[in-house]
């Protein structure tokens, strides 16, 4: 058996202390259907870096993933304890309001879903939500946040054609993009590039690295090398549990944990 | 040869005949109803048929425009009553009801299914057409004896209500989870995604599911016959009675066959029926052919 890990390490406290973490995760324990999915866990991400989460599948990186918007409360016979808090207050918490939880998180799923509707549409959607009705305002962020994604040049005159018409890379990339119109302060992504061609995934690598400045970033992936590339932190998940979370170099390559070892090494999967 | 292959080789004969023979039923029906119908419009001229209001078979004078005016009324009606609580019960079903509630409606709705349309009508006769008669025409201050397309109307509502949210129900379960996800963790309430995204989305699949109950409704007979009053005259208002197509043909077919082409007219009257549903079941089979391929 590997050791439970927990945040109280010197090493997550360093990370942890470096200012008021945007999302802190206190004894969270996740059941499906009865069985155990995320097993006491007690995380702090770091602030305005990229953090991937990694572990074999069905390890429950996914799922940890969406606790942090409640997006899990939609599915059925899912049963969660323990608390997130999110800028200090807890998601978790009986009068929690969801919607504005969520808007404060940008979701990336593993494929573009964009929305029955326009290019320039899917981007004022979320603003349209919140209240936004000025024609121009909307205009404005739609512009800006097409030209934030790199999107702005391929798409401005085609605003009102359907989304759907887009490449799979350049839905991504307006999906990244719709979520941001609503101003969150992180971004989770879901193997967000794993449907995506390689120069479509560095496009989107290389978007969420300049964001970074700005944005919590939360990332699953199964790719390695990817996480090797884009990310500052590691956390490696392990049959619901971390096992192992620190600086990328320090977990890629001196991982502490034999688990870790053999998952870094290729000798599970 | 191996006795088995030859089992083999006349199952397959067997089979492509039997196919081909009940192809060629529908062909002849058509081909039938286009042969007898041909007398009435040697007599008169298609567009007279079609928008004159004067049915007197005795004087010669078949217009249709009632007939096609009383379908067409008890339809619509059946319809501005079905389609928002199929569309709103069946996103019910599909995003708010537990799996349990869920399982136990949908059986129920093959049941109401199977119904045959005769107990509808019964129910219509003891039920529906007192309750327009007594209870909603004076609301409005009309006296009316309760036969009318209203009656008609809310028969037939519920008689297409379980097949259009059978329909609609698969058509909500094929939008992918992660569509409603997106829209969700954008902060939008649960309400706002079912509004602006699950039903634009579904919503060709919710058009093919009403021509399809169109054309149900088009075509159903003896419920609608027991309670709509058939008179043939055009109807001006939802408490006059009406008389559609299919109550013409059930009504008549078979009675007064020395009147000088009466049955062709009745003929006409049915390869009408025979044509728009024809239609409108092409359309919606092109409507949810083309959501397959998208899906």
């Amino acid at each position: 058996m590997y050791a439970h890990p927990s945040i109280e390490t010197k090493e997550t406290q360093d990370i942890a202390s470096s200012s008021t973490p945007h999302i802190q995760i206190k004894d969270l324990n996740v059941h499906i259907d009865g069985k155990h999915i995320l097993k006491n866990i007690n995380l702090s991400i770091p602030n305005n870096s990229i953090t991937s989460i990694i572990g074999p599948s069905g390890c429950g990186k996914t799922t940890l993933l969406k606790t942090l918007n409640r997006l899990m409360d939609d599915s059925k016979g899912v049963e969660i304890n323990g608390s997130v808090l999110v800028n200090g207050e807890d998601i978790y918490a009986k009068d929690a309001e969801v919607t504005h939880i969520r808007k404060k998180m940008g979701l990336l799923s593993q494929r573009p879903f964009p929305l029955p509707m326009s290019i320039y549409d899917n981007i004022a959607y979320g603003p349209r939500i919140h209240g936004q009705r000025n024609k121009k305002v909307l205009t404005e962020i739609v512009e800006k946040q097409l030209k934030n994604v790199g999107l702005w040049e391929e798409v401005k005159d085609r605003l009102d054609s359907s989304a759907t018409s887009l490449s799979i890379g350049q839905q991504q990339r307006l999906c990244l993009a719709r979520g941001l119109a609503v101003q969150p302060e992180i971004i989770l992504g879901d193997e967000s590039t794993s449907a995506l061609d390689p120069i479509s995934t560095q496009t989107i690598e290389n978007l969420l690295v300049e964001l970074k400045k700005d944005y919590t970033i939360v990332l699953v992936t199964h790719i390695l090398r990817q996480a090797r590339r884009v990310s500052d932190y590691i956390i490696f998940v392990y049959n619901g549990e971390i096992v192992e979370f620190g600086k990328t170099e320090d977990v890629l390559l001196n991982p502490k944990n034999e688990i870790t070892q053999q998952y870094v090494k290729g000798f599970i999967s | 040869m191996n006795i088995r292959l030859i089992k083999d080789l006349l199952f397959k004969r067997i089979s492509a005949s039997l196919l081909l023979i009940s192809v060629c039923v529908v062909l002849l029906i058509i081909i039938g109803l286009s042969a007898k119908s041909i007398p009435l419009l040697e007599n008169q001229n298609l567009w007279e048929i079609l928008t004159q209001s004067i049915w007197s078979p005795l004087k010669g004078n078949f217009g249709f425009l009632p007939f096609i005016m009383g379908t067409i009324w008890v339809t619509l009606i059946s319809l501005i009553i079905a389609v928002p609580l199929c569309i709103l019960s069946s996103v019910y079903l599909v995003e708010y009801a537990t799996d349990r509630l869920r399982n136990s409606v949908l059986p129920l709705m093959n049941v109401l299914a199977a119904i045959p349309p005769v107990l509808y009508g019964v129910w219509g006769v003891l039920f529906v057409v007192p309750m327009v008669g007594q209870w909603i025409a004076p609301i409005f201050g009309v006296n009316a004896s309760g036969y009318s397309v209203l009656s008609g109307g809310i028969v037939l509502a519920v008689m297409i209500f379980p097949i259009m949210v059978s329909i609609i129900v698969e058509v909500l379960k094929t939008i992918p989870q992660e569509l409603k996800a997106a829209s969700l963790s954008l902060g939008a309430t649960k309400w706002e995604t079912i509004k602006k995204v699950i039903l634009k989305k579904a919503k060709p699949g919710i058009i093919a599911a009403v021509v399809l109950a169109i054309s149900r409704a088009f075509g159903e007979t003896i419920a609608v016959l027991m309670v709509c009053g058939n008179i043939p005259r055009v109807p001006q208002s939802i408490f006059d009675a009406g008389y559609p197509i299919p109550a013409l043909i059930a009504n008549n077919f078979g009675e007064m066959m020395s009147i000088p082409l009466y049955d062709s007219a009745l003929m006409f009257a049915a390869l009408l029926l025979f044509v728009i549903i024809f239609g409108f079941n092409l359309i919606s089979r092109i409507i949810l052919n083309r959501l397959e391929e998208e899906a």
